[in-house]
């Protein structure tokens, strides 16, 4: 089959399956619907279907970044409306094949609105609030397309690109999206035309391309998510980068802690390969491109270009300076082209619509889209992606919806442990490369985390160092043993150890190891520290004079008690969920907390039922006001369910 | 034992006989033993030609290997940043009680392992623990009670014997 004829085919595939006779049930199944039971959905569907005898297809879909709202199903049906179903449980299955499969009712109060042809009262998903400010390039097919089925992708244009790519002249390819403004979304930003050309430049017959889908930032999952619903832009990216730069092999390095992305990337290449558009002599232009999968074995620093290759060659991760750069000499000491996942997944895109156009979305110094997870104390937790330039307001407060309850929104932590955590006065911070890095964050890896008041930065800043230090390779000192250091100093002051002095000898620790370290691991670890100093210096104060965490976190700060006045007595919730029974009774029967006992594990307050709410965090720990114990009462078994 | 040797000769095919296939070949012997074991990294050694000291070396390098077994359920507590904002660490405390045993340990009777991750991808969930292939979403420290008694063998068997 020519290619012409395969997107014909697919085309009509397409068709059949969007405007065919039976209804067409996409369910969301990556690793945030999984872990939310889609897998057991999609197995209630397939029953419920076949019981009723009713015809409709299933498709396993990626996910649309509506992560906090999952198992998320959308039926398509023939001549009706377009209807997305959230928090879909098994039970609810009956219910949808009866009303809206076999029947004509689409259980709108069961539906989170619908995609398209909107009906009355219902909500119109594209408009609510946050996809008016949502740019949707990379995640335009997730979560509607099959990643398991390459023709869908073909379907909706995919592979275009490459077919008109094998056309060009190389130096072609890399005008064009040096015209389009692209940078590496990896972190760094670095500007993606003029790696290439580099690359292509560098003397030597064999040279490699690499995908760095290592995504080590702990909080950050969009790599992820475009793998598992739309692998196939990768792919075709990777494809035509080979072609620009004249490489013939291309390595995805992507993290064992990702197996289903891993499992359907593998799908996706062996598809792509079956149909001649990865492989020996691809659509027929003569051109060679094979690509292997490497998988992480779980080391932050692998992330970065040198250490990601030696972990290629079967070697220790760890960085070594640069010059060279890898494109002069990388993988085995031949060029390479080291690109992250969405830079790659950006190609088609822009060769299919000109590096004008997207040249044309972004700030002046910052083109395209930015995609960013979003996690914590937000109303609604995912993927976004928007036009760069976009506030941080923007982000957590009209996508986001906001701080969850009635709490107040305290910070926002960007770019991971390289990144860092702005307040409240930061937030109109333009996300761009440029804005962000002179606020003392980084785009990095797209990482956002909202923090709420609950939330304690001198703990937050400890936590990523604490990362950093056990993550750090070792080979330069400042990092190895700075990192350790200014961890130790950190934990004292949460611990109620510190020393006022502390906090100006972990700045100037903080910018002497950024300016002795190797690679950008040691040069942006002080980050989250130095960041939650400029901005939350008071709580580092706090901590050290007074002794008192103001979120309420830190272990040694904190005590819990029981307000006598909500305790309800009769209730012995808290007194069976604490495992070191420190829970006793006054004379009253109002439960009380020994406090020597007590190991803050945090269950009482977890299951005070919350019309009391009587278990409160005080801190310092000297403001629990000590009240009588009588002896605590003996725990009850526990019976067996 | 033997059995064994007869599994590793099956992953030391000569094709992959050369230095870069050392992670992958680790990564596959502990996907089918749980674990990395002293025999194992010497067998891949002299595969590979190189001192054994090379192979331990990759080994202990990369967090992902492991060198004592896992347990029939390996439970994996997300450390991440999402989740330690969320009180990862309260429900790897509960885990670490409830179970008994440490983290990187493993339970008398190997039922369970514990572990820490760095995230998996799932902020959006957090805090979430995985167990074997099952990914649990949003935790706290009495559900960690709650899944456990789930997944733990239950003593039904030993009450239908009697
Ligand atoms: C410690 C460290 C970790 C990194 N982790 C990642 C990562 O997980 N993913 C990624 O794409 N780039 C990561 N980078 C950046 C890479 O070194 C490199 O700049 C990037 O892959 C280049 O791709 P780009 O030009 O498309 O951004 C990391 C860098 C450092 C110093
Ligand atoms: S931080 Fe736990 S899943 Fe990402």
């Amino acid at each position: 089959m020519t290619f012409e004829e395969v997107q014909k085919q697919a085309k009509s595939d397409w068709d059949s399956l969007y405007h065919g006779e039976v209804p067409h049930i996409l369910i969301g199944t990556a690793t945030c619907g999984r872990a939310a039971g889609a897998l057991a959905v999609v197995e209630a569907f397939n029953k419920e279907l076949a019981r009723r005898s009713a015809q409709a297809t299933v498709t396993e879909v990626g996910c649309i970044g509506l992560c906090s709202l999952e198992p998320l199903v959308i039926i398509v049906k023939p001549d009706s409306f377009t209807v997305c179903y959230n928090s879909v449980t098994p039970q609810m299955v009956p219910t949808l094949v009866e009303g809206y499969i076999l029947g004509d009712d689409p259980c709108l109060e069961l539906a989170l609105g619908t995609v398209e042809g909107g009906e009355g009262e219902a909500v119109y998903i594209p408009e609510l609030p946050r996809f008016e400010h949502e740019h949707r390039l990379l995640l335009r097919n997730c979560g509607y397309i099959g990643p398991g089925n390459i023709s869908h992708y073909i379907a909706s244009g995919g592979y275009g690109s490459l077919a008109k790519a094998l056309k060009m002249e190389p130096t072609a390819i890399i005008g064009e999206i040096k015209r389009s403004g692209l940078r590496g979304r990896g972190g760094a930003g670095f500007p993606t035309g003029t790696k290439w050309e580099l690359c292509r430049n560098a003397p030597g017959q064999t040279k490699y391309v690499i995908c760095n889908a290592d995504e080590g930032d702990p909080g950050a999952f969009m790599d992820r998510v475009v793998l598992e619903s739309d692998p196939q832009q990768v792919i075709e990216g990777m494809v035509i980068a080979g072609y620009a730069v004249s490489a013939r092999e291309g390595f995805v390095y992507i993290r064992a802690e990702y197996p289903l992305a891993i499992e359907r990337l593998k799908v996706a290449l062996e598809q792509a390969e079956n149909l001649g558009l990865l492989g020996d002599n691809i659509l027929g232009s003569g051109f060679d491109f094979h690509i292997e999968i490497a998988q992480g074995a779980g080391a932050f620093v692998s992330g970065a270009e040198t250490a990601l290759m030696m972990a290629i060659e079967g070697r220790r991760s760890m960085p070594r300076p640069r010059p060279p750069f890898p494109v002069e000499s990388g993988l085995w000491g031949k060029p390479t082209l080291i690109n992250n996942v969405k830079t790659y997944a950006c190609v088609p895109l822009i060769l299919g619509h000109g590096g004008g156009w997207f040249a044309s979305i972004g700030t002046e110094g910052s083109k395209g889209t930015a995609l960013f997870a979003l996690a914590g104390k937000t109303v609604n937790t995912g993927l976004a992606e928007v036009a760069m330039g976009t506030t941080l307001h923007e982000l957590i407060f009209d996508i986001g919806g906001g701080i969850r309850g009635e709490k107040q929104f305290k910070a926002v932590q960007i770019g991971g442990p390289s990144g860092g955590c702005l307040p409240e006065s930061m937030l109109q911070t333009p996300v761009d490369f440029d804005s962000l890095r002179e606020a003392g964050a980084i785009m990095g890896s797209g990482g956002v985390i909202a923090m709420d008041e609950d939330n304690c930065m001198v703990d937050a800043a400890k936590f990523f160092l604490d990362f950093i230090q056990s993550e750090s390779c070792g080979k330069c000192s400042t990092c190895r043993l700075g990192t350790k250091q200014m961890l130790d100093m950190l934990e004292d002051i949460t611990a109620g150890k510190g020393k006022i002095e502390d906090i100006d000898l972990l700045v100037e620790l903080g910018e002497d190891i950024k300016d002795g370290s190797l690679c950008g691991l040691g040069k942006t670890a002080p980050n989250p520290a130095l960041t939650t100093i400029r901005y939350f210096r008071d709580e580092y104060e706090a901590h050290i004079v007074e002794k008192r965490c103001p979120a309420r976190v830190c272990k040694e700060l904190t005590a819990y008690y029981i307000l006598p006045e909500k305790c309800e007595r009769g209730c012995e919730h808290c007194v069976l969920a604490c495992p070191v029974e420190a829970i006793g009774n006054t004379e009253k029967g109002i439960k009380v907390i020994d406090q020597t006992k007590c190991t803050k594990c945090g269950s009482c307050e977890l299951v005070c039922p919350p019309e009391y709410n009587a278990v409160v965090r005080l801190s310092p720990v000297s403001s629990v006001p000590s009240p009588e114990v009588k002896k605590p009462k003996k725990r009850h078994k526990k019976g067996t369910k | 034992m033997e059995e064994l040797d007869q599994q590793l000769a099956e992953l030391l095919t000569p094709n992959r006989k050369d230095r870069r296939h050392l992670v992958s070949l680790l990564q596959e012997v502990q996907r089918k033993f749980g674990y990395i074991t002293k025999e194992a990294m010497l067998a891949i050694a002299d595969f590979l030609e190189t001192p054994g000291s090379t192979v331990y070396g990759i080994a202990t390098f990369y967090n992902q290997f492991r060198f004592t077994p896992l347990g029939k359920h390996p439970v994996t507590v997300c450390m991440g940043t999402a989740c330690h904002l969320a009180g990862g660490r309260l429900v790897l405390e509960a885990m670490a009680r409830e179970l008994d045993i440490e983290v990187g340990g493993i339970a008398s009777d190997h039922e369970f392992s514990l572990d820490r991750v760095a995230c998996v991808g799932c902020c959006a969930l957090a805090p979430v623990v995985i167990i074997g292939d099952s990914v649990y979403p949003r935790m706290t420290p009495p559900k960690v009670e709650e899944v456990l008694v789930c997944i733990r063998p239950v003593s039904l068997d030993e009450s239908e014997k009697q």
